[in-house]
């Protein structure tokens, strides 16, 4: 069962198409012949019924009243009436008042259940074969004759059924023949509902495994949606690389100078001979190596954020609790056990749609930034201003000078702040959680001549809880 | 074989006149064909004389040689009667019937009497001389006027009906009481002819009115009637068969036959297999001898499909155009000549223009 369901779901769509049809055209087909016999037999009926009845009236109105006695010469015409059905054996039976035949076939029985027999048809048996039979009444008053005189009229139904198949007949070419235009126009539809597919397959496998640019998306709505999917998949996977390239060149680039820096020292330290000079050089080389391990976190969150951002989902969070969370684990005692850094949240519920360890590390850099180049004390909070949610980290100190901050605005611009170095990564990766979420980073001074590093969301509306 | 068949027929034919002249009396005639030891023996009953049809029963057996058929002429009335009481009782008679008086036949096939068989041949038979498949017109007979060419001058030969009632009209016609027709009450065949006449044409009321005025004999059988012409006894006889009077004018010219022009009745003797045939598969290959080319020459030979249908030997009624041809057809429409009430009252009206002799 569960391999036919698996073959059903991967059954072509012309393989469905082909079956929709064909169950369309046997069903349709079984229903039109059975109305189509039906009308047949109906229609068949009614002509060679009036047949019938004109036959028995012709007979009728030939009976007249001879010396008290009804007479009849049967008229020809009422017999070739009937002949226009060849081939049918013709029975006839005319009954007097008192109920004797007159004439005819005895062997015609009439239909026991009618008492009363009046006008109009049966179905009867006519030696040994299947017959229909009309009753004709009419009435004499005459002064020696008074009473009805029944002429009853049949035939068998050869003419008939012919007839009937005649017409089912004819009924199941135009069947035949509208099936078959179906079934070519089917075959027209599916083609033309096919080739979009087809082409945007050949498009794709002609196509070179580099080319991550997005797929012409002039296709019909309904494949729009998958083209839609591809090409946003193909641009994550077109950033992810880029970004993979960056951060490998970024490396590259910002751990040689270091390193060729520390490699100096060794030399340095390895050809001097005065042990006070040695012990500076140790200094020097223990900076250098902190300040290297520094900027190797910084680039590990970097890649970590820059990885979230395009593959973490998107999750409700609370920034009050991204600060909180900051704020406990408190690196920055670590790092700057003299600065004084302040807690600021609210009452309310800050919740953006975006990943949690992503902001985490934005504001964990930013906060960085604060102690290393502000002045404390510094702070960190959630707050809403304007409807956006922000997350912010505030010092007392006047923020950098006005062309560093002109560098900084061109170079976000640019999309190349992973290059910088000067200041270390930090505005990078808080530039780099804004963008992948929505966002923006502000870097402003606030009116109480503060300067604020912030990141502002849309704020998640609606659950006001 | 042959020779005994021919001292046979030599024999019957002085009872020819004799049996077509008793219709009323169930008198049966017998003639064996085929040779004696033959295993298949086809019963074949006909109103048609022995004399006449059995050239062509012979044409047949020279074909199959391993068939015998007895031959029952029987009148046509007793042929009806006892045909339709071996069909009530499923008793095996005949395995061929073919009979002259086609309404009776064809009150035989409506009443389910009839075998069905459908060949190439008879599907080439016209729509009019077949029906149901069971029932076959196998002869092409013309309703002649014949005439006594010594007592009848040339301008009073009679081309059309018209002419005969001009001839009958003056009130001291020579031909008063010298015409002669069938007694239609005596001779089923009569009977069809004057039916058939009431249905073609007004023109037989009239007829019959100046037969009854002019006192015209009504007489039985074809036989009769054209040796009366003959003899001078009648001067001009109406409706007689015309394979008759042709076949008696072979052997005696002093008699003249014209086909009427106004119309002419041809009258198709019918086949029918009874559906309790014994042999039916043999009756069936004899109907498809007759409409085989074969057997159309045979009944040719025989005057049963009637040359002077064709004019070929230049008799002196003048080429009778196709419409004035009209077919006896075989249909249903034929049963009512046979309803009891309807034959009662065409026969009084004909009793009341014949009061009887």
């Amino acid at each position: 069962m569960p391999d036919l369901i698996r073959r059903l779901e991967t059954t072509s769509l012309t393989a469905r198409v082909a079956l929709g049809v064909a169950v369309l055209l046997i069903i349709g087909g079984v229903i039109v012949s059975i109305a189509a016999f039906a009308y047949g037999r109906e229609a068949a009926r009614s002509a060679y019924d009036r047949l019938l009845l004109g036959a028995a009236h012709d007979i009728a109105s030939a009976i007249t009243v001879q010396d008290g006695r009804p007479v009849i010469e049967l008229p020809v015409s009422a017999f070739e009436l009937l002949a226009f059905a060849p081939d049918d054996r013709i029975g006839y039976r005319i009954i007097g008042p008192d109920g004797k035949t007159l004439t005819g076939y005895e062997e015609i029985a009439l239909p026991a259940n009618r008492r009363d027999l009046r006008d109009g048809y049966f179905d009867g048996a006519f030696f040994g074969e299947a017959a229909r039979f009309a009753i004709v009444s009419r009435r004499f008053a005459e002064r020696t004759l008074n009473g009805t005189i029944r002429v009853i009229v049949g035939q068998t139904m050869q003419a008939r059924n012919a007839m009937a198949y005649d017409i089912t007949r004819k009924a199941l070419y135009v069947l035949a023949a509208s099936g078959l235009a179906m079934i070519l126009l089917a075959v027209v539809v599916v083609r033309s509902v096919l080739t979009p597919l087809e082409k945007i397959a050949g498009g794709l496998s002609g196509r070179d495994p580099h080319d991550l640019t997005p797929v012409d998306t002039s296709v019909p709505r309904e494949t729009a949606v998958m083209i839609n999917a591809l090409n946003g998949f193909m641009a994550r996977l077109d950033r992810q690389m880029n970004s993979m390239r960056h951060l490998i060149s970024d490396t590259a680039h910002q751990l040689r100078t270091p390193v060729a820096a520390l490699r100096a020292q060794a030399d340095l330290f390895s050809e001097e001979t005065d042990l006070s000079r040695k012990e500076k050089i140790v200094e020097r080389i223990q900076a250098r190596s902190a300040s290297l391990g520094r900027l190797l976190d910084q680039m590990l969150s970097q890649a970590l954020v820059i990885h979230r951002g395009d593959s973490a989902r998107r999750e409700t969070v609370d920034l009050r609790d991204i600060a909180l969370d900051v704020f406990e684990e408190g690196d920055h005692a670590v790092l700057n056990p003299e600065a004084d850094v302040l807690l600021e949240i609210g009452e309310k519920p800050v919740e953006v749609l975006a990943d949690a360890p992503s902001l985490k590390e934005a504001l964990k850099n930013l906060l960085g930034n604060a102690l290393k180049y502000g002045r404390p004390p510094v702070r960190i909070g959630a707050s809403l201003e304007d409807g956006k949610a922000v997350i912010w980290v505030e010092d007392a100190g006047e923020g950098p000078d006005r062309q560093t901050m002109e560098d900084l605005g061109t170079r976000f611009n640019r999309g190349e702040l992973v290059r910088q170095a000067g200041s270390g990564l930090g505005l990078a990766i808080a530039h780099s959680v804004a963008v992948s979420f929505g966002g923006e980073l502000v870097l402003a001074q606030t009116p109480r001549k503060r300067f604020r590093a912030a990141l502002l969301f849309d704020a998640v509306t609606g659950r006001n809880t | 074989m042959r020779a005994a068949i021919t001292s046979l027929r030599a024999g019957l034919a002085g009872l020819l006149v004799l049996l077509t002249c008793a219709p009323g009396i169930a008198q049966e005639m017998v003639a064996d064909f085929g040779p004696e030891g033959a295993e298949q023996s086809l019963v074949l009953r006909s109103t048609t004389d022995i004399a006449i049809f059995g050239p062509v029963v012979d044409t047949f057996l020279q074909a199959h040689p391993d068939m015998r058929l007895r031959y029952e002429q029987w009148g046509s009335n007793e042929l009806y009667r006892l045909s339709r009481r071996e069909c009530r009782s499923g008793e095996a008679g005949a395995d061929i019937v073919i009979s002259s008086a086609v309404h009776q036949m064809v009150q035989l096939v409506n009443e389910a009497c009839a075998h069905a068989y459908r060949s190439r041949l008879t599907e080439q038979l016209p729509e009019a001389l077949r029906w149901r498949d069971e029932l076959w017109g196998i002869t092409r007979e013309p309703a002649v006027i014949v005439y006594n060419r010594d007592l009848v001058p040339a301008g009073d030969i009679p081309q059309t009906r018209f002419d005969l009632l001009d001839l009958l009209r003056p009130s001291d016609t020579p031909y008063a009481g010298r015409v002669a027709t069938y007694d239609i009450e005596e001779s089923g065949l009569g009977y069809l002819f004057a039916f058939a006449d009431a249905r073609e044409a007004s023109t037989f009321g009239a007829l019959q009115e100046s037969f009854g005025r002019t006192r015209a004999v009504s007489t039985c059988c074809s036989v009769d009637i054209i040796e009366g012409v003959a003899e001078g006894q009648y001067l001009i006889a109406y409706n007689v068969l015309g394979s008759y009077a042709h076949g008696y004018q072979q052997q005696d010219a002093r008699i003249g036959i014209v086909l009427p022009s106004d119309y002419t009745l041809v009258l198709s003797r019918a086949l029918m297999i009874p559906k309790q045939a014994r042999l039916k598969p043999q009756a069936e290959a004899f109907l498809d001898f007759l409409l085989s080319p074969q057997g159309t020459l045979a009944l040719r030979t025989a005057l049963l499909i009637s040359p002077l249908l064709e004019m070929e030997d230049g008799n002196e009624g003048e080429a009778l155009s196709s419409t004035a041809l009209r077919p006896i057809g075989l249909s249903p429409a034929l049963m009512v000549a046979l309803d009891a009430m309807t034959r009662e009252t065409f026969l009084r009206r004909w009793r009341a223009t014949f009061p009887g002799p």
